[in-house]
């Protein structure tokens, strides 16, 4: 009836990865320490600053300059194999003297793991980080929107620019904790601000390279790009 | 108060003492009988309630017995603009520009609470309800609204419709923010007698 | 290539560009295992005959980007060469939101953001509030969930096959897939009262029980709904018209796509067979007799065989789970978490001392963080909370899988026509409300 395709019983680990189970009696603290953070411990003594275990999820603290040779290694070690970036976010805690937290979540498929990296970023110092895109093809939206919430720089990245804000947005940073819900604007003036982004007129950067697009711009686009880079951004 | 009890809006007597000629109010019926049963919708669905919008053009609640079966993804086309979901204020030059391009006769339905008034999401990223951007018409609370509520604020439009008049012109006049009008508060003076609650709509001091 | 090109000098924010101004493109390479492949963009289908690329914009309101979704393509007659999509258009602030609301009020919030898996969502956020608590629900719980999440996921793949039917151009699959989705809707509202928002769980148990003769209804629906599956099969799978419009577009092979962080449908259509129902467990599912279709050649034929499979393959676990459902509290025991019963509420006054401060401040989680994953229908859903003891998370992070999906769209159009575009962009099965939160 359908073209042949198989179906799999298992998932998608090598043989020999510990057999699926769902989690039972996780405690809080005090679990099993991932094989991986050992290993990391072994390899980048001077990296990974500490390793924690919290509801059987392993985190390892690294430094952030380093954090692009600890993933490409994770990546590329035949005994580590995290061939999958789920995630990349950061934590501001309450306590505003707190540094901030870039997470890294990684998934080995073939040996069934899972590993939290995460970097600690002081707030007096430039929150930048190494961006993992040359690694993970999957960082490049995730990398994005934390810098779209945080302001977090990664640097390497290719097309850092905000994601989930229109570009020319002005407000602010918004996950971040001195941003308040309803923003530093009035109703009003947010009102105004957006209706003001006309959603015609304005092009990424990236789309205006396309060189023959020029002649299909409206006029006041052409000359306000004739006349050099545009104020407030 | 029920459909049952309203008085059938679709007659129209013939009053003397008024301006009004015998064929100019049939002539209201007419037209407003064939816009209000052949209302095009202009589906600007963007979350859950376009799911429910989509599930009233299914088999089950069925919009083609009001004649809106025919869903008009263009403006150029449609009569009615059904916002259905939220707006954030990304979208909203977009709905705007897309209530610009629609031509009148045009009427539109805020469908649900996010479209109505901001519903939940009360924070830097929402409009706080469509009419701060477009004219609603009609408003149908619900998150989402069951088909049958938006039925119903289908119909309350469809009565709407019937009830205008030819000769009243300012119907059908675009209507654009008025700087002189009486009801414009600039920003500023917005912004002042907002002050001691903030941006909150909902005037809530318990942080939250 | 003669060509009369102009070049625009601009101010660029972005680094990386070439003489002519244009952003320079770094190929693709994918280091695995001591191989390194450089994936190049595939070559045109027409040699270049010359001329001016145009610009295009498809969105944000338009019918088939299934959402407020932006794409600016650059094409070459009907071939896109470029394309580029801007989100956002969505964002509702979400975590923000989150991080100013107690887990019991969150709940609310993820019906909203995926709204075509809601219950799925619920179970979700409810597993990861769970995992902080450090409580273990029940086992009624626990048979229900995978339930709802199951049915759940037969919504989304219906409203996608019906929304992918629409855009290919099939109108009628669409009224039987909503018609389909009716008969679940019955359900959900004789359980909980609500369609599309349901809200099912709660921080350590259920909002309510099934009612009596819930499960006979689940039984007739479980009755007739492959039959409508089998029709639908039979009159997409070997239609000429739709094997020509979905075989070979959007091909991702499996490292790419490994590596783009797909997941679900997308990613087993592409030959790898990640399912987080398989291989990170929770709930048991390691205990339920089920298959995951895997494809072979990462196109949409194959992601629309997928998901079709999905769906026979959740009915299989719908029976085995209402097979083996036990009697039996369906709220954990722990006035911590769950309201006392209202007349222990009134008459003691621990309980009434419990209920004042579930209901005034919520329960309080001790201070830690953890990411939860589930297998939704559009891949894998992850929660990352972090707690600092209080009421309300310090962040919570909703990991959207359609967002990633959706980064993969400029390497998958590239080089098809400007039609394939819908359509692979229908077979990602995006929904905003996850993409942009």
């Amino acid at each position: 009836m359908s073209r042949a395709f198989t179906i799999a019983h298992a998932g998608a680990a090598a043989a020999g990865a510990p057999a699926p189970a769902t989690p039972r009696a996780v405690p809080h603290r005090g679990g099993p320490v991932s094989p991986s953070a050992d290993a990391l411990r072994a390899r980048f003594p001077d990296a990974v600053r500490r390793v924690d275990v919290v509801w059987g999820e392993t985190s390892v603290y690294v430094e952030p300059a380093r954090v692009l040779d600890v993933v490409r290694w994770l990546h590329d070690d035949p005994e580590q194999r995290y061939d999958y970036l789920a995630d990349v976010t950061a934590v501001e805690f309450r306590d505003l003297e707190q540094p901030i937290e870039v997470v890294w979540h990684l998934r080995s498929l073939p040996f069934r793991r899972f590993l939290r990296l995460k970097a600690q970023l002081p707030k007096g110092a430039p929150l930048a980080v190494p961006s993992v895109w040359p690694v993970y093809k999957s960082a490049d939206w995730l990398e994005r929107e934390c810098y779209d919430m945080f302001g977090l720089r990664f640097e390497g990245h290719p097309d850092l620019r905000r994601i989930l804000m229109w570009e020319q947005y002005r407000e602010g940073y918004p996950l971040r904790k001195d941003f308040p819900l309803r923003g530093r604007f009035s109703r009003s003036e947010q009102l105004r601000q957006a209706l003001a982004a006309n959603p015609e007129a304005r092009y990424s950067m990236e789309e205006l390279s396309i060189a023959d697009a020029f002649e299909d711009l409206p006029q006041e686009m052409r000359q306000r790009l004739a006349a050099g880079p545009r104020p407030g951004e | 108060m029920g459909l049952t009890n309203r008085p059938a809006p679709s007659t129209v007597t013939y009053d003397p003492p008024s301006q009004d000629g015998w064929v100019a109010t049939r002539l209201d019926f007419l037209v407003n009988w064939a816009r209000a049963n052949s209302l095009w919708p202009m589906p600007f669905g963007t979350a859950c309630c376009a799911i429910e919008f989509m599930a009233s053009a299914a088999s089950r609640f069925d919009l083609a017995r009001f004649g809106m079966e025919r869903m008009s993804f263009s403006p150029r086309q449609a009569d009615v603009l059904i916002c259905a979901g939220r707006v954030p204020f990304k979208l909203a030059p977009v709905i705007r520009r897309i209530w610009q391009q629609m031509p009148q006769p045009k009427w539109s339905i805020a469908m649900g609470a996010c479209a109505s008034t901001g519903n939940i999401f009360d924070n830097y990223a929402v409009v706080q309800g469509i009419d701060t951007i477009i004219p609603v018409d009609v408003y149908v609370p619900g998150c989402p609204p069951r088909p049958e509520g938006l039925m119903y604020g289908i119909m309350m439009l469809q009565d709407k419709v019937k009830r205008e008049r030819m000769k009243d012109e300012a119907l059908r006049h675009e209507m654009v923010p008025d700087p002189t009008s009486k009801l414009y508060i600039p920003p500023s003076a917005i912004d002042e007698l907002s002050e001691p609650f903030g941006n909150s709509v909902q005037q809530t001091r318990s942080g939250l | 290539m003669a060509t009369t090109k102009r070049t625009v000098e601009v101010a660029l924010s972005t680094n990386g560009l070439d003489a002519q101004g244009r952003p320079q493109r770094t190929p693709l390479v994918v280091g695995g295992n001591g191989a390194d492949v450089a994936l190049e963009a595939p070559p045109p289908l027409e040699p270049d005959m010359g001329g001016e690329h145009m610009l295009i914009n498809i969105g944000p309101q338009h019918p088939a980007t299934h959402g407020v979704l932006r794409l600016v393509l650059e094409l070459d007659g009907e071939t896109v060469v470029r394309c580029i999509p801007h989100i956002g258009y969505l964002h509702c602030g979400f975590e923000k939101l989150g991080e100013y609301r107690q887990y019991n009020q969150i709940l609310p919030l993820t019906d909203r953001e995926d709204y075509l898996n809601s219950m799925g969502n619920n179970i979700g956020m409810a597993m990861g509030a769970e995992r902080l608590f450090g409580i273990e629900i029940t086992e009624r719980c626990k048979v229900l969930r995978v339930i709802a999440a199951e049915l759940s996921r037969i919504m989304s793949h219906l409203v996608w096959l019906g929304t992918t039917c629409i855009d290919i151009g099939a109108f009628t699959p669409f009224l039987w897939a909503f018609q389909e989705r009716e008969n679940i809707y019955n359900l959900i509202e004789g359980w909980v009262g609500s369609r599309l928002t349901p809200t099912i769980t709660r921080v350590g148990g259920l909002a309510a029980d099934i009612p009596d003769g819930w499960l006979d209804g689940l039984r007739s629906f479980v009755r007739t709904f492959p039959k409508t599956v089998d029709e639908i099969d039979l009159m997409l799978t070997r239609n000429g018209i739709w094997v020509g419009r979905t075989i070979g577009l959007g091909v991702m092979t499996p490292e790419e796509a490994t590596n783009y962080g797909l997941s679900g449908p997308m990613l087993r259509a592409s030959g790898v067979a990640y399912d987080v129902r398989k291989d990170f467990p929770y709930y048991d599912y390691e205990t339920y007799d089920f298959d995951v279709p895997v494809g072979t050649n990462g196109d949409v034929y194959d992601r629309y065989l997928v998901r079709v499979e999905e769906m026979r393959q959740s009915v299989r676990i719908i029976e085995q789970a209402m097979a083996r459902l036990p009697d039996g509290p369906i709220n954990v025991d722990d006035p911590r978490v769950i309201l006392p019963h209202k007349h222990k509420a009134t008459s003691e006054m621990e309980s009434m001392i419990h209920h004042f401060k579930l209901v005034m401040e919520g329960p309080r989680p001790p201070a830690g963080e953890c990411y939860v994953a589930m297998e939704s229908p559009k891949g894998e859903k992850g929660y990352y909370m972090v707690s600092d003891g209080t009421s309300k998370p310090v962040r919570w992070r909703i990991r959207p899988p359609s967002f990633v999906n959706l980064s993969a769209i400029p390497r998958m159009v590239e080089g098809h026509l400007l039609s394939d575009v819908i359509a692979i962009n229908a077979s990602i099965d995006i929904v905003m409300g996850e993409i942009d939160r």
